[in-house]
């Protein structure tokens, strides 16, 4: 006969602040594991996001990022011309030839200068990013000196709101309108039109070039004429793969540190499960002892004990959870390293987070409580009914 | 006398209990003091900084250029002792990996390494790297981890400047300090400018950053201004300010994260109070009936509460002083694996402070609950008391 479940989880009542502090110990664990995974998937979301799949990024060969990107007219000409581009419903072709330089702003609550990617785009340049929605205000007029701004600017920075100017490249710039791109890196953006960007900053060159193909399986084709071709010594990348690339370091980095602190702190966390369920085990030889007599298995033992640790571990993966799932309202803004310029991004909860998780704490649980269930379960009888 | 041998005798009761209470500790302390170590490292390059350096770079933002002519303004600013350009360099060398990082500077060498006195160089292999015009100075960190040696050609696949550029290492320099910085390889600007002449005319002559030097560490301000005087209205306008807060400056855009790893890093004080608290009430709720006795023989219950504190403070201290001692070689361990990615990775003499107090407060909050109720505890109450 099997001992009832109910045995293992009355234990867990019986002795409140025991479990409470234990449960509470593995709680902490489970919502740092948590809150790093999310803290990456929020990331890669808002990177992932920023690219569409039927976009190129075309760059200076071997120039990494944008900011350190030129492409000349002529190359952009030759881009724009390539077989392979979409045309758009004006029957040019949906390519947006593209300036992009870091301003420095001063934050508004902090006052600390930031690194912002300020983007001149071509008339294509909204056509070409279908997830982008203007919020307040309208599009800006090329030809103009008229900005707009990524909501995650508009909320940061000081004169960034819609009908105020900001200054830069010796010239001011009205605020017409503030999109919101749906929590991806163009959240962090100014953009303005390209031409104008590129009088003000002296460049007779673009940084990059936009386009978007007529098939994503064309995407190779495209590639190999671009990057064969003498005249335009380039790389040719997705959209996506690009932005997923710029987010490599910084995400490796918060996963390599979230390994290591889950690891650490899960050591921790079960070496305070092992003392709970050795006081336990303790605690009841006698009761050990009486239920053996009774006719209970040592399995059944093994198995009462055991699950009392991984319900300890249920219950800190239930609190570590929720605590994590409070952080999806807290917004992270900092320096990309590998664009050197300010990215916002938020922690995300998905589901594949939960139950990696649940996992983490049930392997804590067991690990935990693996050694005192199997000297509850090696109790001679005799002995354990004298112990009380 | 009675009270240290009852502690010691009452910590050593539950062996496995104590050592696996202690081991906790250790694991908890370690991860603190690393990720303290972690967030100092952040601030690593504002903490070598020199007061009487300032840094001039573009308003913009630093990938903007200045003309190469605003050199010889700076220069004739009243208090300015020396002027050099310098430019953040990028390239790649081998891949993109982190191991394979270091900071590249192409600078101008007779007036920057005057400035900086923290590098030591050996006088005949800075001559050298005078006399070649593709030459260049490594820091001890980056040969050691790369094993460079004087004459080794380092290929660097440039991004920010495209093309295959080769340095010779003509000579290796050491840290003067604990926090200089030695993991950078510098070069001739010079040879950078006379390259991007054939190669690119449109960006010679222009450059990153000056770095001046000054007499009087407390005009820093008023020469600041004086420098950005001299480009007010042009087309490309200068920021000054001190080397220090140059620095900052990089290590504030990266905030979010150092307070993330410090919010973690008491987390982990948290996570090992629980554990501790837990710990303190297990065993006092099995000797209950003990105190009960010992308060039935006339003890006072100061005695019984001292007991209790007392034990919890001997394995917390025992805790952070095996955790403190594990902790040089964990972080020395750790330095040597994330390479360049920190150029100053040490376990600073704040850090270890805080490691013991954060363990001396783990054993008094811990001991504060199950003090309570052994001190109120009724004879005849505790005496039946079954754990």
């Amino acid at each position: 006969m099997k001992i009832p479940i109910n045995y293992s989880l009355r234990n867990l009542w019986a002795r409140k602040l025991t479990t409470f502090l234990t449960a509470g110990g593995m709680a902490l664990v489970v919502f740092v594991y948590a809150a790093v995974l999310m803290l990456d998937a929020g990331l890669r979301a808002a990177l992932v996001a920023t690219g569409q799949p039927d976009n190129i990024l075309v760059t200076r060969r071997s120039a990494g990022t944008e900011v350190q990107s030129s492409v000349d007219r002529t190359q952009a000409a030759v881009i724009e011309t390539t077989p392979g581009i979409a045309l758009g419903p004006d029957l040019q072709p949906m390519v947006s030839k593209e300036t992009v330089v870091l301003i420095t702003l001063p934050k508004h609550d902090t006052g600390v200068l930031t690194n912002i990617t300020t983007r001149g785009i071509g008339p294509a340049g909204f056509a070409l990013r279908p997830q982008i929605k203007i919020t307040q205000g309208r599009l800006l007029r090329f030809g103009t000196a008229e900005i707009m701004v990524g909501s995650s600017i508009a909320a940061r920075f000081d004169g960034a709101g819609v009908g105020e100017r900001l200054r830069f490249g010796g010239r001011d710039w009205t605020v017409v309108g503030v999109f919101d791109a749906g929590g991806s890196a163009f959240d962090s953006e100014v953009w303005g039109d390209s031409e104008q960007l590129m009088q003000v900053f002296r460049r007779p060159n673009f940084s990059s070039v936009i386009a978007r193909l007529n098939e994503v399986s064309e995407f190779d084709r495209v590639r190999a004429a671009l990057e064969n071709d003498p005249r335009t010594p380039v790389d040719v990348k997705s959209e996506r793969v690009f932005y997923e690339e710029q987010s490599e370091q910084m995400s490796s980095f918060i996963r390599y540190l979230g390994i290591f602190l889950s690891v650490v702190f899960s050591i921790g966390a079960m070496i305070g499960a092992m003392i709970t369920m050795y006081a336990a085990v303790s605690n009841r030889t006698a009761e050990i002892g009486t239920l053996r007599a009774l006719g209970f298995r040592r399995k059944g033992i093994l198995l009462a004990f055991l699950f009392e640790a991984l319900a300890l571990g249920v219950v800190g993966w239930i609190v570590g959870v929720v605590l994590a799932s409070m952080m999806q309202l807290v917004h992270i803004s900092t320096m990309n390293w590998q664009s050197f310029s300010e990215l916002a991004f938020s922690f995300d909860l998905t589901f594949g987070i939960v139950v990696q998780s649940l996992i983490f704490a049930l392997v804590m649980g067991f690990i935990g409580g693996l050694l005192p269930a199997w000297r509850a379960s090696r109790l001679q009888i005799v002995d354990a009914l004298r112990a009380a | 006398m009675l009270l240290f041998k009852l502690i010691t005798r009452n910590a050593l009761r539950h062996k496995l209990r104590t050592s696996l209470t202690v081991a906790g500790l250790v694991v908890a302390i370690l991860a603190f003091g690393l990720l303290q170590t972690v967030v100092d490292a952040w601030y690593g390059g504002a903490n070598a900084a020199s007061a009487n350096r300032l840094i001039t770079r573009n308003k913009v933002s630093l990938t903007f250029p200045m003309p190469a002519t605003y050199l010889q303004k700076i220069r004739s600013v009243e208090g300015v002792e020396s002027v050099a350009a310098a430019n953040w360099f990028g390239g790649v060398y081998r891949d993109t990996s982190m191991a394979n990082f270091f900071p590249k500077f192409a600078v101008d060498a007779v007036p920057y390494f005057a400035m900086y006195p923290e590098y030591l160089v050996k006088e005949n292999e800075f001559r050298d790297f005078l006399r070649d015009r593709q030459g260049a100075m490594i820091g001890r960190k980056l040969a050691t981890a790369h094993g460079f040696k004087v004459g080794d050609v380092i290929p660097i696949q440039g991004d920010i400047f495209p093309g295959n550029w080769n340095f010779t290492v003509r000579g290796i320099y050491d840290g003067g300090q604990k926090s200089t910085d030695t993991s950078a390889l510098f070069f001739h600007y010079q040879y950078l400018n006379e390259t991007l002449r054939q190669r690119a005319l449109r960006r010679a002559d222009a450059v990153g950053v000056f770095v001046v030097a000054i007499k009087d560490v407390d005009r820093a301000a008023e020469i600041s201004k004086a420098i950005d005087q001299l480009s007010e209205n042009s087309s490309a306008e200068t920021l000054t300010e001190t080397e220090k807060a140059f620095q900052i400056g990089f290590a504030k855009q990266t905030e979010a994260i150092v307070i993330a790893i410090r919010f973690v890093s008491f987390v982990v004080i948290f996570i090992i109070l629980a554990i501790m608290a837990n710990v303190m009430s297990l065993t006092v709720r099995e000797r209950m009936a003990e105190y009960a006795t010992l308060k039935a023989l006339g003890f006072k219950p100061a005695f019984v509460v001292s007991l209790i504190l007392g034990e919890s403070v001997a394995i917390a201290v025992l805790g952070a002083a095996i955790g403190i001692g594990l902790s040089f070689p964990l972080v020395s361990g750790f330095g040597a694996l994330l390479g360049n990615l920190f150029p100053i990775f040490d376990l600073s003499g704040a850090t270890i402070v805080l490691q013991a107090i954060c363990a001396l407060a783990v054993g008094l909050i811990a001991a504060a609950l199950p003090m309570r109720r052994a001190a109120k505890v009724q004879i005849v109450e505790g005496l039946r008391f079954v754990g």
